[in-house]
């Protein structure tokens, strides 16, 4: 996996799942026998990641969403935290 | 039931109590071959709608051995439809590559790939013979269908001293998770707990095997090394809290909060054939009766321990104490510790390699099914 830049374009890692889930009223992550409840900024984040988007498209559309500035190195430094614990991956 | 009670985040669906395999220290209950009653594909069905409507969102695919289903397909398209993550829970008999192909197809999310046994077939596996065989197979089409690799090998004291071979054939295989689980002494492996309970020394050696391993894989593999209650002198909370988020069904539809509660005295359990799965979550006296600390006597009761281990495993208790609302024997607090301390010291005053007490492993298998459960004429 090379290292993050604006360009690169996250994607749910291989055996994780990401879902709404009414019932706890979050976002969840599911892996083998296991489940992480995201926090609000985190599922918004974790949504955008379809594989398609970029880094820079994932910031430009939750500034907008949020009516925000100045999000990317909050963004990045979830990205990177989520690839660590592979949630997130890209090539 | 407690007000702020959640919904039961993981369904475990016993299938079968049928396998292939005769593992000592299997937890299916000993009495298993006069439970031959089996759910239907619709009442399976219709428990997945029910808890996944409550908001459970891991699914497990249990037995027994899952696979002898041949609607375990329709089952998992199902789960997946629903929102469930799927797990698998195999020894990995009977996984071809069609099978798994059909799987993958019906949307099932992950494949737990256990080692088995003792004696003979962990021989095999631990020389590479027929078994290995077998498990490299189905660890490629694991592999081939783009599961995680996720391994279980229930751990003892006739395996124990290999682990350095088992965590190595493991990372040959390609796993990306390898748990080391120490037997728990229910069911069968109660009945070969003599045979089966590690030293202390052995699971210092194992512990240690482990920790370089972790060093030397990095990230590549995680390793969980799941410490057996009987040695540490502390008891655990059993299933994350009695009703608290794990919800099983035996293959009968008998609804249960942990998978081997039906053996307490004193309690009966609900049946998903008469029951909704709310009712039985939230309303049924066999949910409700050890949820949360007000069940307790002392020691637990007055224990500043209390919440965090809810004190330990109520099978546990009924085995070792004859009391299921006891703590649990293995806690140091409880008055019955002696009897588990006891069993330790067994234990390590033989030697490894031999049988602490002569008398042979009794094989999870129909016919001592029968032979252990049969009632005075």
């Amino acid at each position: 996996m090379n290292a993050l830049t604006t360009e690169t374009q996250p994607r749910v890692g291989p055996g994780f799942r990401l879902q709404w889930e009414p019932v706890q009223d979050c976002h969840v992550l599911l892996y083998p026998e296991g489940m992480v409840k995201l926090n609000g900024s985190a599922g918004e984040i974790m949504k955008r990641c379809d594989g398609e988007r970029s880094v820079a498209a994932i910031v430009e559309d939750l500034e907008k969403a949020f009516s925000a500035q100045g999000l990317e190195p909050d963004v990045r430094a979830f990205i990177e935290l989520a690839a660590k614990q592979r949630w997130l991956a890209w090539d | 039931m407690t007000p702020t009670q959640g919904p039961p985040l993981w369904l475990l669906a016993e299938l079968t109590y049928r396998c292939p395999l005769h593992c000592v220290f299997c937890y299916n209950p000993v009495d298993f071959a006069r439970q031959e009653d089996e759910l239907s594909t619709d009442d399976w069905l219709r428990v997945l709608r029910q808890g996944r409507e409550l908001g459970a969102v891991q699914c497990g695919l249990s037995g027994g051995e899952p696979l002898l289903r041949d609607d375990l397909e329709v089952i998992v398209a199902e789960a997946h439809r629903l929102g469930y993550y799927t797990n698998l829970l195999t020894s990995g008999v009977g996984l071809t590559e069609a099978r798994a192909a059909a799987l993958k197809q019906a949307g099932l999310d992950h494949v737990q790939l256990s080692f088995q046994d003792s004696t003979r077939e962990m021989n095999d596996f631990l020389s590479h013979t027929k078994t290995f065989g077998l498990k490299n197979k189905v660890a490629q089409v694991i592999k081939a269908n783009g599961w995680p690799m996720v391994m279980n090998v229930v751990i003892h004291r006739m395996n124990i001293d290999h682990i350095d071979r088992i965590i190595g054939m493991a990372a040959e295989l390609g796993a990306e998770y390898l748990e080391l689980a120490n037997t728990q002494y229910y069911s069968w492996a109660f009945l070969n707990r003599d045979q089966l309970l590690p030293t202390h020394e052995q699971l210092r050696r194992a512990e240690a095997v482990t920790d370089e391993w972790r060093r030397r894989l990095g990230d590549t593999m995680r390793l969980f090394f799941v410490a057996p209650d009987y040695h540490e002198g502390k008891a655990k909370k059993c299933v994350n809290g009695w009703g608290s988020m794990f919800l099983t069904v035996a293959p009968d539809g008998t609804a249960l909060p942990c998978h081997t509660a039906k053996m307490l005295p004193g309690l009966s359990f609900p049946n998903v054939r008469e029951h909704s799965v709310r009712d039985i979550w939230f309303d049924s006296e066999g949910f409700n009766r050890y949820r949360g600390t007000g069940w307790m006597k002392e020691p637990c009761a007055s224990c500043d321990q209390r919440e965090v281990d809810l004190g330990g495993c109520r099978c546990q208790a009924w085995l070792l104490a004859q009391d299921p609302a006891m703590a649990d024997p293995v806690c140091h607090k409880s008055p019955h510790h002696h009897l588990v301390q006891a069993a330790v010291e067994r234990a390590g005053s033989a030697p490894v390699g031999k049988a602490v007490v002569e008398h042979p492993l009794v094989f999870r298998d129909p016919a001592n099914s029968r032979r252990l459960t049969a009632k005075p004429a």
